[in-house]
């Protein structure tokens, strides 16, 4: 697999979202905007990048009997330098996302990657990897977030274009489910051809 | 009358996976037939309740005398996931038949964002429940977690048995499994928005 396909791979094939399923719960919890979404899909791909390539580094002298645990401390690690990194310079955001920053912990796409790529490979491909799913995740993130803002509170990316408000629902829980499910729907039609 | 005000509120008004979105994955993952969601329900209910004990305890005791709040996140992680393997070796030597039923589902539990979601949540946020916006006690911290894991079995079983329907059901092509499931979790979730209303 060349370099370029690496990075492009996340967007259609390996979708993390809409093909491979994974990830659901900052996906649906975070996406009450544009921007939430687009924030908390950087965050993930911040934490990818860093432990893809950490764990590549470390693989070969790793135990295979504490390899999950090994790796989860190295996630949790770098998932706790962006809690205070985030706590510094973007304080809105870290309190917008709230639980979900910690809880990319337990994101199955991070240590899937880990499992599935970064253990076997180099740390240049690793982080390429990481970096093409996290792109993967933040488009999906962002689009999602979008769909729900424009149609919950009639505005993009914060710029309000309806006067009023929209259909609430979609800010709120129930919509997190349909667009999702909507947006898969359209996904499976008319980019996911066989 | 507060106990009644944790417990309706944990279960109904902010069910963890139709409100809080935690627990998504196994949620979607195993909610295929009633009987293997109402283990999960049951494996989950367990985790929980174990898990925000110690990792209360831990916080209080350990964490927070010594200004480490800032480890919470692997502290919680490492504990949730030892709880987990320590369950796992306890059930099989005194109820075979329990890890039996459970099989698979123990160990995925480690993964399963709810129980890092509610171990955190009680030792970082205010909660009411009619009361000022206080800290939760340890009894308290203990009780919501073993109703938010009832709300969590309750949303499972109800999903698994539309579920079982909807495998019957002529679905459109696109449509077919995890997009009609989530529209029907979205309708679920809208049913249970009405709740909120009682709060």
């Amino acid at each position: 697999m060349s370099k370029f396909q690496l990075i492009t791979k996340g967007l259609v094939k390996d979708n993390p979202t809409f093909v491979l399923l994974l990830g659901m719960c900052p996906t649906l919890a975070t996406t009450t905007s544009a921007v939430n979404g687009l924030s908390m899909g950087l965050a993930t791909l911040f934490v990818l990048v860093l432990s893809n390539m950490a764990i590549s580094a470390i693989a070969p002298v790793v135990p295979d009997k504490v390899h999950i645990p090994v790796y989860i401390v190295v996630i949790a690690t770098f998932v706790t330098i962006l809690q205070l990194l985030m706590q510094a310079y973007t304080p809105d955001i870290y309190v917008t996302l709230g639980l979900f920053i910690p809880l990319i912990v337990v994101n199955c796409i991070v240590l899937g990657r880990a499992e599935a790529f970064a253990c076997k490979n180099s740390v240049v491909d690793s982080a390429l990897d990481g970096l093409g799913v996290g792109i993967g995740f933040t488009v999906s993130l962002t689009v999602i977030g979008l769909v729900r803002e424009i149609l919950g509170s009639g505005s993009a990316f914060g710029w309000k274009f309806l006067s009023g408000d929209g259909m609430l629902a979609f800010v709120m829980a129930p919509g997190a489910f349909l667009v999702l499910g909507y947006l898969m729907v359209l996904f499976n039609k008319f980019i996911a051809k066989k | 009358m507060e106990i009644l005000l944790i417990i309706v509120s944990a279960i109904f008004v902010n069910n963890i996976v139709l409100a809080q979105f935690l627990g998504i994955c196994p949620y979607l993952g195993v909610s295929n037939k009633l009987s293997t969601a109402t283990g999960m329900s049951a494996a989950v209910c367990f985790v929980i309740t174990l898990a925000t004990l110690v990792t209360y305890l831990l916080n209080k005791y350990l964490l927070l005398p010594f200004g480490l709040e800032f480890l919470q996140t692997i502290a919680f992680i490492l504990v949730i996931a030892a709880l987990v393997q320590m369950v796992e070796i306890v059930l099989k030597k005194v109820s075979p038949s329990l890890y039996q039923a459970l099989g698979i589902f123990l160990p995925l539990i480690t993964t399963n964002c709810a129980v890092l979601g509610v171990a955190i949540n009680v030792v970082t946020k205010e909660f009411t429940f009619g009361l000022p916006s206080h800290m939760l006690g340890l009894g308290e911290a203990v009780l919501y977690a073993f109703a938010t894991s009832l709300g969590y079995g309750l949303a499972m079983v109800l999903f698994a048995g539309l579920r079982e329907h909807l495998a019957l059901s002529d679905v459109p092509k696109a449509f077919r499994g995890v997009p009609i499931a989530l529209i029907t979790v979205g309708i679920l979730a809208m049913a249970f928005m009405g709740f909120s209303g009682i709060a």
